[in-house]
């Protein structure tokens, strides 16, 4: 067991990092040449003005047009969104593993708000899951790719949850924790989740569109 | 799922009666490793599927929430299959993604407000489209319009003799009541080349009659080519066939070019105005048009407030107005239009949503050029309009769109709704003042 911890804490955790960022940063680079030599008037319209300026209006809940109309689904992805980015990030256990492997330190969130966190995540998961098998519009777009990024997403919290609350074996948990979390990397930039990273720049390209030709709100 | 609104149409059919898997494979290949990239990508792999996007659409929610109708619901029947199967589809399958493409989205892109991720998909409708007119499947009746650009330069054959004898014919009928009238030809070094959408001539002339009358009341230094190149629409663009759109695009700013025109302006339509600024400039490589140009609402609102024109009374009825995407959601033409509809009108009833978050007529996008066989996917696919405009209680309607006239007329009847449409040219031309007259 204490073999496997290792593993999956050193050598396998760099891997999924080098995985993460080289592969999102490949990722990123091969699609903006993929833009140069065949998106050549879409490039040409990006606008940092109107670009900026539907970001920040799309990051305010309930303003934009599909916000205002999907309620539910408004709360639960802004909250879901951004507990799922602060909790690992600012979580007292991992912030303790970087400083001990790479020096790095800096404050932590109280641990009983990562817990309260990492529950929002996982129940908006539930929610998620539920709107996929329920609402007929949704159901009907649903596909493999989309079921394995919602698992992939909601792994890591749930492994996370039972792991600090010393459900189904300490270790072993954890060991499965971690394993969710490098899996989550390593699935980012060829996933569905790679929306993480193209996201802010198709986004981007609406606003600069919208504002620059267009000349309305593209929200 | 079954697909069960196959609507019989000769195009379609004809052109699927000639393909086979390998033959689709190969021209679907050419398409997406030629003319797409980056985009299409990003939109195909990042859409979460999270079906936000389905309220924005007038089919979805005229459908009672029917999932196939939503946006993204469209784009999963359409190009995640092409996708999916890297194009090796049968034949029957075409069918159903061309009548998708080309009937069931007027690529109002009103879906843009909905998808957090800002995706397109009225983008990718087009590159659906493109396919299918690579595949020969397109809809008989716009495809024949499309022929007719590429014959004649113009989307009605009219011949070049028609144009010009229209025009004097027109001028004629005004100089009974404005005596010193002229439409004049080819002009050189005007001011303004005025272009209309060749439906005018064809069967809508009074609206030539009504804006000589207006140019006429304002002292315009005005003129109309007598070349091809005088109809500024552009249905090649909705059928796929990118290579005529482009052909003319440029056609029209030549022309206006030959002239010497400053600018030109365009008679009341939505697509001909987004074939400028949107499409066919893009596949020119202009980033923008070359020549300035005005749409007639702008124009409007210009005669309007400097004096040119005098409205001698308002509209005292109440009035509602519809915004065609292509100008409003197309080109932020939505307080200019409100300035000239507060000039002619006393009252004004908006519909709800309206602005750029307004619901599509369902005839834009080339749709009501896919004809006749057509004509009930769009007006049972727009009940939610139907019940906009009722919930106005207005019977008058203000629409400043050739192609939202035709749509909203279709669904006017289909509904009994018991309006009246106009076009801001008709009520200038109504109210205006004039003296000679």
């Amino acid at each position: 067991m204490n073999a496997i911890y290792d593993f999956v804490s050193g050598p396998l955790c760099w891997i999924a990092f080098i995985v993460f960022i080289g592969g999102s940063a490949w990722r990123l680079y091969s699609m903006y040449n993929e833009a140069k030599k065949k998106d050549v008037n879409s490039l040409a319209y990006m606008d940092k003005h109107y670009a900026l300026r539907s970001i920040l209006n799309w990051l305010i809940p309930f303003r934009a047009l599909g916000w205002k109309e999907n309620p539910g689904m408004t709360v639960a992805t802004f909250l879901f969104h951004i507990c799922l980015i602060l909790t690992p990030l600012f979580l007292l256990g991992h912030i303790v593993l970087l400083e001990q492997n790479l020096g790095i330190s800096y404050p932590a969130l109280p641990d009983g708000l990562a817990d309260f966190m990492t529950i929002i995540v996982i129940a908006a998961c539930v929610y998620f899951y539920w709107r996929r098998k329920s609402q007929p519009d949704v159901k009907f777009l649903t596909t493999r790719k989309d079921w394995f990024a919602l698992c992939v997403a909601f792994l890591p919290f749930f492994t996370g949850f039972l792991a600090y609350h010393g459900i189904g074996g300490d270790k072993f948990m954890t060991i499965l924790h971690i394993l969710a979390g490098e899996l989550m990397l390593v699935a980012i930039p060829f996933t569905r989740l790679s929306h993480m990273i193209f996201g802010l720049f198709s986004r981007a390209y609406m606003g600069s569109e919208f504002g620059g030709i267009r000349r309305v709100q593209d929200w | 799922m079954k697909f069960d609104r196959k609507v019989e149409d000769a195009g379609l059919m004809r052109g699927v009666a000639a393909l086979t898997p390998d033959k689709i494979e190969k021209t679907i290949k050419a398409v997406l490793d030629g003319e797409t990239g980056a985009k299409l990508k990003m939109y195909a792999e990042t859409c979460v599927r999270c079906g936000m996007c389905s309220q924005a659409c007038h089919f979805y929610v005229s459908h009672d929430n029917d999932p196939t109708y939503s946006p993204a619901g469209k784009v999963h029947q359409t190009m995640s299959r092409i996708l999916e199967t890297k194009g090796r589809l049968d034949p029957e399958e075409i069918y159903k993604i061309a009548q998708i493409a080309y009937t069931e989205c007027n690529l109002c892109k009103r879906c843009v407000h909905y998808c957090p991720l800002g995706i397109d998909t009225g983008y990718i409708m087009l590159v659906v489209r493109r396919i299918c007119y690579k595949l020969g499947v397109v809809p008989q009746y716009i495809h024949d319009t499309t022929n007719s650009h590429s014959a004649t330069y113009n989307q009605m054959w009219i011949k070049d003799d028609e144009w010009v004898d229209s025009l004097q014919w027109q001028e004629d009928e005004a100089r009974d009541e404005f005596p010193d009238l002229r439409i004049p030809v080819d002009k050189e070094g005007a001011e303004i080349m005025y272009s209309v959408i060749a439906p005018e001539p064809k069967f809508r002339t009074h609206l030539i009659y009504q804006a000589a009358a207006i140019m006429h009341q304002a002292g315009v230094d005005w003129t109309m080519p007598s070349s091809p190149g005088w109809d500024n629409s552009d249905l090649a663009m909705f059928s796929g066939d990118n290579e005529i759109m482009g052909r003319n695009k440029r056609r029209h700013f030549e022309c206006a070019m030959d002239l010497k025109a400053k600018r030109i302006v365009m008679g009341e339509c939505g697509h001909a105005f987004r074939s400028i600024y949107d499409m066919g400039n893009r596949w020119l490589g202009w980033k923008m048009y070359p020549i300035e140009v005005v749409h007639a609402v702008e124009f409007y609102w210009e005669l309007i407030s400097s004096g040119k024109i005098k409205i001698k009374e308002k509209i005292k009825e109440p009035v509602t107005i519809q915004d065609p995407c292509n100008i409003i959601r197309g080109r932020g033409l939505y307080e200019a239009s409100r300035k000239v509809a507060a000039a002619l009108c006393e009252n004004i009833v908006e519909m709800t949503p309206n602005g750029v978050h307004n619901y599509c007529c369902a005839a834009g996008g080339g749709i009501i050029n896919c004809g006749p066989p057509f004509k009930n996917t769009r007006t049972t696919g727009n009940r939610a309009k139907a019940d906009q405009i009722k919930a106005t209680g207005v019977k008058l309607c203000i629409v400043p769109c050739h192609n939202c006239h035709g749509g909203l007329e279709d669904i006017n009847h289909y509904y009994k709704l018991g309006i009246e449409m106009k076009f801001f040219g008709d009520l200038i031309y109504q109210l205006m003042e004039k003296p000679e007259a």
